[in-house]
């Protein structure tokens, strides 16, 4: 069944404390040259089909549920070519 | 009649029993509320307490800012109910949009447990017309993800209205934007702070004071606030 996909990223601008932790065990690694690690959200959700509408829904539902626009970004909401298979990014969904 | 003041429980809500203790210590009757209703039994205020809602997956009260009864919980507050988020409630109405801004987790990625010494700046609130304006209190501060985050804009405009309520003092312990610890809406009955007022209500349950140990009440002025000023004048 086709899978549709939403990123959801913390804001650019603020800190993020999971990601600065994670770079500070890189850096005790000795690999200190990844200078900055950021981590975000990958939701992926499954539906019997894929159409517009179901589209649109994911654009809606990744503004107002998945994200939280005062402290994160929509990066990403990558929809299955149901007829070649391939997939595509629709449009970068910066908020 | 004693006010009646509901306490919403939520899966994951850890302190709405002591929410409720506070209710009655503060003069006021409490009344247990269930997330899953609809109903809000015709209780006269709303305290959103204190937890880890839903495992706080998705962000910190996400997922119980769409709960059943937050329908009805929006639409109190925007008709005046004097409603109080605490910690966990504070980011569901955060959620909810009934206050501005977001919670983040903590700027040192650790959990924080510790008496934290606040600032009352708004003293027109439901929720803190109890208290002298600039008084310093002392309320226990338990929280992962605390950190206050608004835009510049919103920022500015909090603080040129007057909308930070309750402000860290000494240490800024998680982060938060401006030592910012709680704000009001507009209207001054929606309330949300990331400390816990509810533990510090009772004589030898309190944080520590001068006088003894555990014997801080700082708290309970916020539920007064509430049920014997801005309750009984209506």
């Amino acid at each position: 069944m086709p899978t549709i996909v939403v990123e959801v990223m913390p804001k650019a601008e603020l800190l993020d404390p999971q990601g600065k932790a994670v770079a500070g065990a890189l850096h005790r690694l000795g690999k200190a040259h990844f200078t900055d690690v950021r981590i975000g959200k990958r939701f992926e959700l499954t539906v019997d089909e894929v159409t517009d509408e179901v589209v649109e829904e994911v654009r809606q539902l990744a503004a107002d549920m998945f994200s939280n626009s005062v402290i994160e970004d929509v990066v990403n909401i990558i929809v299955p070519e149901v007829s070649t298979g391939s997939t595509h990014g629709v449009a970068g969904e910066t908020h | 009649m004693a006010p009646r003041v509901g306490v919403i429980t939520f899966p994951g809500s850890l302190d709405d029993r002591d929410a409720q203790r506070a209710v009655r210590l503060a003069g006021g009757e409490p009344v247990a509320l269930w997330h899953g209703s609809h109903s809000l039994e015709g209780v006269d205020a709303l305290v959103l307490p204190g937890g880890f809602s839903y495992g706080d997956y998705l962000r910190a009260g996400a997922i119980a800012s769409f709960s059943p009864i937050m329908e009805e919980v929006v639409d109190a507050a925007n008709k005046g109910m004097p409603v109080l988020g605490i910690c966990n409630g504070f980011q569901m109405l955060a959620e909810a949009h009934l206050l501005e801004g977001g919670l983040i987790r903590n700027s040192h990625g650790q959990f924080i447990c510790r008496d934290q010494v606040l600032r009352v700046e708004n003293t027109e609130t439901d929720w803190s017309r109890g208290y002298e304006q600039g008084q310093e209190i002392v309320i226990p501060l338990k929280n992962g993800e605390g950190g206050f985050m608004a835009s510049a804009e919103t920022i500015e405009r909090l603080e040129g209205e007057g909308r930070v309520v309750f402000r860290y003092v000494d240490v800024d312990p998680n982060g938060s934007l401006n030592a910012i610890a709680g704000i009001t809406n507009e209207r001054g009955n929606v309330v949300g702070l990331m400390p816990h007022p509810e533990h510090a209500v009772e004589e030898g349950f309190g944080p520590d004071t001068n006088a003894a140990m555990r014997n801080g009440t700082d708290g309970l002025t916020i539920f007064t606030s509430a049920i014997q000023h801005a309750l009984a004048s209506a």
